[in-house]
This record gives structure tokens, sequence and C-alpha cells, in this order.
């Protein structure tokens, strides 16, 4: 190209960059333009009853359980992450790009509590009471080229206060041992109807365990592998979760109930790969978020026993919780 | 013919020329900060775009986190080695900006499928290791080896000024799209196709005319490691690189501090970068004078620092500022200064070679060194681990000191 005189190739250059700048501003802008704030109803709210509470569009908003179909109720609480019962609603919010917070919501959508959560916020749950309150979040995930992730757990009592920022500092014993270890990261919490007690995944040495885990005594015990983002019935004898299919989440996941008397695993109707921790919308339902390749979410359902086919509930929705 | 010879009269470095930094080292810083502003905003939102756009879980994440291309390696010894036999280090460095390039709007393409990203990102590596050499390779061609300290502080200047603008240029475009990430994207494959075309334009390859026994052959690329004082460059490159521990375990670290928690993960890498680009010219000046050893040795032992701050009494911000600007220090008297040694050792045949070689030895070496601290981490606790480390970097940079002193005397 140095056969271009260098006025030539500068204003080549000028010119390049002018076009460059218009395209990219241009498409900044007009993507701006199609993100319209919500139209809020005042019938929307968290107290229990047959509906489902769903993030649309990163705003809370509610559908009747019965026939999801009818038009939704729409509130203006901005939520990446959420999740409601007993009268209780957990919504994580993005304050800016890299700063997060919790907000605890009651009944009429006060606030009762709200800190500031450190890394990217992944999942919530609260336990059927309304008391317990649980959320995960990435710590790492600095770039994109270095290895490496860590998440951070914790609990909150909304009762006594009390609070357990991370997991991390829980005994664990492994298969009936004491264990250690600094790999150890844990995410999805579910809690059981004690309020005390819990299941989670802990992650170390490359696998991907189930544990128990007592918030009083601040311990947590493995019970088996390849169980993820568990999710407890309401009866407390299943854990609805995500499988790693061939033991490798390379490969993707599939819903499964694992029975924890028996430890016999149904695998559910959905066979596509589903990351969610999924949630009892019933005795027998299990509703959860499908991601499209296009990444477009949607709330769906399937039955508990691995009959039957799977069914959409909500387009354009994710992070789907039974009121 | 005449066109050109009044085009550039000031393009054949006379007298005055060699105390400048020639014109080919700033199109390549040009090329460079262009490509870095690109590379470093989706860096820095890809993150937030996997967990909050994608919610993707903690073992997705970490499935696509290890996406590493052993290829790459390859990649960048088969790439250095083409060069260097085609005699056209411009088109394979142009060839890896180009990838990386595309591969923004392959992000756009690649949707929220968690596989189609993992490869977008695999091939957007594969570009930077294919540039990366061929570059350097053009910088040391380009500069008098005197000045070659110089030359390779004002292009890591201009490299790390991109890095520093990056993030603050995803940021203004997500307050300017509403957070739309797919806007970044697109504003990242505008921004990394502008660099693409400053390096056609600029960029001038330097083709020597060897003598024909003077080939490139696999023999005579082999032949690099007869050479001693190329053998003892490649020892030392990759002893340092064994002790230096990832920049994400550091930021980590910095995190874990309950003091700084709420402290914005890309603000970290903005300040390092910060002090990266303010350092790096007077660094590189530097070495020319007082010799690029001495340098490259102290900027290891600025890192020892930043490990022993890390659980140092010092807290709060006196404690973020200092470890950031240490880290700066670590790598503007190192990166730059190590290839500006290596440009003084290689032939200039094998140059794009050599760099390769060296670059990837360090490049493995991180990696057995991530790996290293991460079992220390575990079995001694990050305390004791930083600690081992920086001990660590100070015997290394007392043995590498040795190693190279040996080559100034033979």
């Amino acid at each position: 190209m140095s056969d271009l005189s260098l006025r030539g190739r500068v204003l080549i250059t000028v010119a390049a960059a002018v076009v460059l700048a218009i395209g990219a501003v241009g498409y900044a802008v007009a993507a701006r333009e199609k993100a319209a704030p919500p139209v809020t109803s005042d019938s929307f709210s968290i107290t229990p009853g047959p509906r489902l509470l769903v993030v649309r569009g990163r705003y809370l908003a509610t559908v009747s359980a019965d026939d999801p179909s009818r038009p939704a109720q729409q509130s203006a609480i901005s939520c990446v992450r959420a999740y409601a019962a007993g009268g209780t609603g957990v919504c994580l919010r993005q304050d800016s790009m890299w700063t997060y917070s919790l907000h605890v919501l009651d009944s009429g959508l006060a606030e009762t509590n709200s800190f500031d959560v450190r890394g990217l916020p992944n999942r919530a749950r609260v336990s059927s009471s309304g008391r317990m309150v649980s959320w995960t979040a990435f710590i790492s995930g600095e770039s994109y080229n270095k290895g490496g992730f860590s998440t951070r757990t914790g609990i909150l009592d909304t009762r006594t206060g009390d609070v357990a920022k991370s997991l991390e500092t829980f005994a664990i014993t492994r298969d009936g041992e004491p264990y250690q270890a600094a790999d150890v990261n844990f995410w999805g919490v579910t809690f059981t109807a004690d309020d005390n007690r819990f299941y989670a995944t802990m992650a170390t040495d490359g696998l991907r365990y189930l544990v128990q885990g007592d918030f009083a005594s601040k311990t947590v015990r493995t019970i088996t592998d390849n169980v993820e983002c568990p999710s407890l019935s309401p009866d407390g004898t299943r854990i609805a979760f995500k499988q790693a299919i061939d033991d490798n989440p390379v490969n993707g996941w599939r819903l499964a109930v694992l029975d924890l008397e028996t430890l016999q695993v149904t695998t559910l109707a959905e066979k596509r790969s589903i990351d969610d921790q999924p949630a009892w919308l019933s005795g027998d339902t299990i509703g959860y978020t499908f991601r499209d390749s296009d990444g477009t979410p949607s709330v769906w359902a399937t039955s508990a026993d691995g009959s039957g086919t799977p069914r959409l509930l909500v387009e354009n929705a994710e992070s789907p919780a039974g009121l | 013919m005449y066109l050109s010879t009044i085009d550039r009269p000031k393009g054949s470095a006379g007298e005055k020329g060699r105390r400048r930094i020639g014109a080919n080292v700033f199109a390549l810083g040009a090329v460079s900060l262009v490509t870095d502003i690109s590379s470093e905003m989706i860096v820095a939102v890809l993150p937030v775009y996997l967990v909050i756009g994608l919610n993707l879980s903690p073992a997705a994440y970490g499935v696509l986190d290890g996406i590493y291309t052993g290829a790459t390696a390859l990649l960048r010894l088969a790439g250095g080695y083409v060069a260097d036999r085609t005699q056209r280090r411009k088109l394979v460095a142009g060839v890896g900006y180009s990838l990386s390039a595309v591969m923004k709007l392959g992000l756009l393409a690649a949707g929220r499928s968690v596989g189609a990203i993992g490869a977008v990102i695999a091939v957007d590596r594969a570009g930077k290791g294919l540039r990366s050499a061929p570059r350097d390779a053009l910088i040391t061609l380009s500069t008098p080896s005197a000045d070659l300290g110089r030359a390779f502080g004002v292009h890591r200047t201009m490299d790390s000024a991109g890095a520093f603008l990056g993030p603050l240029v995803a940021l203004a475009v997500l307050s300017l799209s509403a957070q739309s990430f797919d806007a970044v994207f697109v504003t990242s494959f505008c921004i990394a196709s502008l660099g693409v075309l400053l390096l056609v334009l600029f960029v001038r390859d330097q083709r020597q005319h060897l003598p024909a026994t003077h080939t490139v052959s696999i023999r005579s690329a082999a032949g690099l490691f007869g050479d001693a004082a190329v053998r003892r460059l490649l020892v030392a490159a990759s002893l340092l690189g064994l002790v230096t521990v990832g920049e994400g375990f550091v930021y980590l670290l910095l995190q874990e501090r309950e003091d700084l928690s709420i402290v914005w993960f890309p603000v970290l890498a903005v300040g390092t970068n910060l002090a990266y680009l303010l350092l790096a010219t007077p660094f590189g000046m530097l070495a020319d004078r007082v010799g690029r050893v001495p340098v490259m040795l102290g900027g290891y032992v600025a890192l020892a620092g930043v490990y022993l701050l890390l659980f140092g009494p010092l807290g709060g911000w006196p404690m973020l500022v200092l470890t950031l600007l240490l880290h700066g220090v670590f790598y503007a008297a190192t990166d730059g200064v190590l290839m500006a040694l290596a440009g003084g050792v290689l032939p200039e045949a094998l140059r794009t070679t050599g760099i390769a070689l060296i670059q990837t030895g360090q490049a493995l070496a991180y990696l057995v060194s991530s790996v290293l601290f991460g079992v220390a981490w575990q079995f001694w606790g990050a305390t004791a681990a930083c600690q081992v480390a920086a001990v660590a970097v100070l015997v290394t940079v007392f043995a590498t000191g040795l190693l190279l002193k040996q080559k100034a005397q033979s």
C-alpha cells in the first residue's frame, strides 16, 4: 500500500473512521430505542396465590398459574434474578454494569432489607415460609482469557437478621470425612421446611456435589455428586436439579428429579439442555427457564415424574417462582 | 520510484533518525492501541454478558473460561515460522488482527449459544496468538538495536493506553445504548476494523535481502536452540513465567479483601494499565541506558512486592493504589524489555520464529504457574501461597540474573 501517498492514506483512514463511528453510534442509539420501560399494572403482588412470578425484560411480573396466557401483571421493580415464597420476595438488582444489590421485599412490596452483593448475581431463593433468603454471585469473572471462576453464596435469616455471607466458611464433610480445599465453590441453595437445613451445589476437585447444610451449626455434608442447582419439592422428599450429561457440563444439562430416600434419579421429559435452577410450581410440576439459541428466555413446565411433554408457560420471561 | 523518494525522505534513518522512534513503530503502536480498545471492551463486559445477560451457571461459565487452546501455542509458532520463511510478517500479523476483528461480529452472531461463544473466543485467542510475534519482530526490524528498549516502551505505552481506554469506551457505549451488549460488540468490531485498516495502510513490512545460505527452514529454526544466548533467554523467560501468578489471581485476591470488596472489577485492570502506560516508555529508555536485564529483573522485584502487599499490613485505598502501581511497574519493566532483549540476540532471518518461541515458552510457563499457585493456595492457604510466590520470584530473579550475566560475558 506504500504506493499511496501519505495524504491519501490519512484521508482513507479518516473517512473510514467517520463511517465506522457513525455505524457504531447509530447501532447503539437504535438499540436504545428498542429498550422501552414497562407499562405497569396496579394489581401486581407477590402474596401467595395461584400465580407465577417471573422476570420479564428485567422487570418483575406475575401471570396466572391456571392460565398463563392471560395478560401478565407487570411491575416496575427491576431485577436480573428474583424469587418469592411465603410473602417474601428477593430481587437481585443491577445498579450499574459492575455493581449489584440484593433487596428483600415483604408482601406489600416494601423493602425490608437491602445490601450490596459482590460480583455478578446468578441465583436467588426464598424458603417456603418466606423467612430464609439465599443468593449466589460470581466473584471472579475477571476476563475471558484467564482461567478460573469463583462463586459466593450467602444466606440471610430475615427474622433474626443473621447473615452467612459465604458458605465457604462452613465446615465441610465430604464422603464422611472432614474436608478443606481452596477450590470449593457453592451455588444454588434450596431450603427445607424447618428454615434451618438446606441443600446446595458444592463444586470441588472437579466434581459437583449435592450437599445438605445446617445454617445454625454452619456445616455442610455431601450426599451425592453430579447434582447441580437443587430445588426441594414442597413435601421435602425429592430434589429437582440439572444433571450434566455424561457427568460433563460441556455436554449440557438434563433436568432430573432425585428421590432423597432411595437416591433414585428420574430424568424428566424435557430433552433440551437446561441451565437453570428449576422451581416446583406444585407438588408434581417443575418450572424452569429455557433459553433459545438466540438467547430469548421462556418459562416452561414439565411433570416431576418424567411423564408427559413439556409445555410453554410464558414467553420472553425467566426466573420462575410459584407464589 | 520518484514519488516514493519525494514522499518519504525522512524514512531513511540518518544521524538524527537514530534518536527518533521509527514511523513503523508508531504505526504498529497505533494499530495496537486501537485493537486493544476493541478487545478490552469485550474483556470488560463479557463476564457480565455471560452471567447476567445469559444467566450462565457457574459450571457453564467454568467450561467457557477453561477453553484453552493448546493449538494457540502451536499456531503462534507456525505463524512465526511462516512469517519468517515468506518474509511476510505484516501479512501474518494482519491475518491475526483480522481474525480477532471478525470474531467481534462472531459474538453477535453466536447470540447466546454457549458453544458458539466458546468457539468465537477460541478463534479470537488464536488471532491474538498469531499476531503478536510478527508485530514484535517488525518492531525489532524497524529499530536500531541500541534503541530497542525505547521503541518497545513507546509501543507498549500505546498498547496499554488502548487497554486503559477499552473498559471506559465500553461503559460509554453501554450508557448510550441503554445497556445493550450487542452495541458493545458492534462498536468493538468497528474499532477493530479501523485497527486492521491502520495496519494495512501505515505499517511497512520489513524484508531483508538474505544471502542464499541463510534460508529459513525447519532445520535452521531448530538451530535456534543451539544458540547459547537464545537458549539462555528462553530459559530465563520460562523460569520467570513460572513464578508469575496470573493477574486474574491477583485481582481475585484483591477482591477477597473485605475492605476492597465493592471496588468494580474493571477498575483494577484500568488502574494497572494506567501505571503501565505511564511507565513503559521511561522504563524502556532506562533499559537502553543502564541495561535491559537489570530493568527487567527490577520489574519482577516489583511483582514480588505485589504478592507481599496482598497480605501485608497495609489496607484500604493506599494498599490498592500501591498494589496496582507495582503491578503496572511489573508490566512496564518486563513485557517490552524482554522483547528488546530478544531483538538483540535473535538472528534477523528467524526473528519472528524466535520471538514466537520465547512468547510460547512464557505462555506455557504461565499455565503451569497458575496450576502450581492453585495447588499451593489449596494446601497452604492464600496468604502462604502468596508469600511462597514472592520468595520464588526473588530466588528466580537472582538465578536469572546469574544466567543472563553469563551471556554478557560470553
